[in-house]
């Protein structure tokens, strides 16, 4: 099937190219908490610590979200889902609903408004 | 075990949200050309959104082993200043294996969880609190897999929000209170859609899957955030100690 008409790994194996992805993965996490034993007096780093995972995720999400619901081959990105479906999410993590029906939301009003999209226009 | 249950019970909303993202990679997997069992092994064994998902076009690409190491490690990145602020949360005294047992599980939503936590972060409750995780994750790439091809591209590209959406759901509560927070998280997100938009320093969010303009936003909105609070912390230090002088 699929393998023998592209060369997926060519030169390479899938099974070794999985061990580099887990084991680079890992020494990145374990490396700092393995080693790291004192407590860090410096507060501006604290406070920099504490800023990080929060502009992590800000960083990761914003713009990409808006791509995020464009399927894979499709030749101009789907705005209008992702971006109604990213409000209502928004909307919804600001009144403190949990993580799940946030995600579980957002997908559902994205679907329908691909679905809704081509019966309107 | 009080603390490996409540780790439990915080973990699980996690776990769920765990499983329709993780489905999605399931499904781009399989589509991409590997078989179920690699799809959930792969899952198992990175526990990385982002960086699992740059890693399977890699590797469907051939790509060599050498930029499969820096695309996961530049992607991953985070996961070592996460793990460099939690080791400022754990107790020093903590020994090794358990903190390498820890360290498997620092992923984005685990580690915002843990870093809420009042107190220093004790191994009993971020063991309970990795462990449904690593299930839902691990379980939902096999059910994506395995589904793969039961979804129309529309549907499997409305799963694709989800990941996002679990994002957006744990920074907007604390954005919302603390004022802070939300500059943080809007100076990240202003200097992320720079990355993408402005001609020149675009090609940043081009190459790598973009791991090095999240990056550069995050360290850039973290650093302001830092700075302006240093800066409040050394006006009221003047002013106190201006104020014992009159």
């Amino acid at each position: 099937m699929f393998r023998k008409e592209v060369p997926m790994c060519s030169m390479q194996n899938v099974a070794i190219c999985m061990v580099i992805m887990a084991l680079t993965t890992y020494l990145i996490r374990v490396i700092p908490i393995g080693f790291v034993r004192k407590k860090m007096e410096n507060e501006w780093i604290q406070d920099f610590l504490f800023y990080i995972p929060f502009c992590v995720l800000s960083a990761m999400t914003f713009p990409d979200v808006l791509y995020s619901t464009t399927p894979t081959g499709a030749t101009t990105p789907h705005f209008a889902s992702a971006a109604i479906a990213t409000m209502v999410a928004i909307v919804m993590a600001w009144k403190n609903r949990g993580l799940v029906r946030v995600a579980l939301v957002a997908v559902l009003v994205a679907i329908i408004v691909e679905l809704l999209l081509p019966v309107v226009f | 075990m009080n603390e490996f249950i409540r780790g439990i019970k915080k973990g699980f909303p996690i776990c769920l949200g765990y499983i329709p993202v993780s489905f999605t990679f399931g499904l781009i997997a399989v589509k991409m050309g590997f078989n179920p069992l690699e799809a959930t092994i792969i899952s198992l064994t990175n526990m990385a959104s982002a960086g699992q998902f740059a890693g399977i076009r890699l590797i469907e690409g051939g790509a060599p082993y050498i930029e499969l190491v820096i695309t996961t490690f530049v992607i991953n990145l985070r996961y070592m200043l996460m793990s460099l602020s939690l080791s400022q949360k754990v107790a020093p005294e903590m020994p090794f294996y358990k903190r390498a047992i820890m360290a498997f599980c620092i992923t984005d939503e685990v580690f915002a969880l843990a870093s809420m936590e009042k107190d220093d972060v004790n191994f009993p409750f971020f063991g309970g609190l990795m462990a449904t995780p690593i299930f839902g994750w691990t379980l939902g790439t096999c059910l994506g897999a395995v589904a793969s091809s039961l979804l129309s591209p529309m549907l499997q590209g409305c799963f694709g929000i989800a990941l996002y959406c679990m994002f957006i759901a744990i920074i907007i509560p604390p954005a919302r209170k603390g004022r802070k927070v939300a500059i943080a998280v809007i100076v990240s997100a202003l200097l992320s859609c720079l990355f993408k938009y402005v001609p020149g320093i675009n090609v940043l969010s081009k190459s790598g899957g973009g791991g090095w303009a999240i990056i550069i936003s995050a360290i850039l909105g973290a650093a302001i955030c830092a700075s302006i609070k240093e800066v409040k912390r050394f006006r009221r230090r003047n002013v106190q100690e201006g104020g014992a002088h009159v």
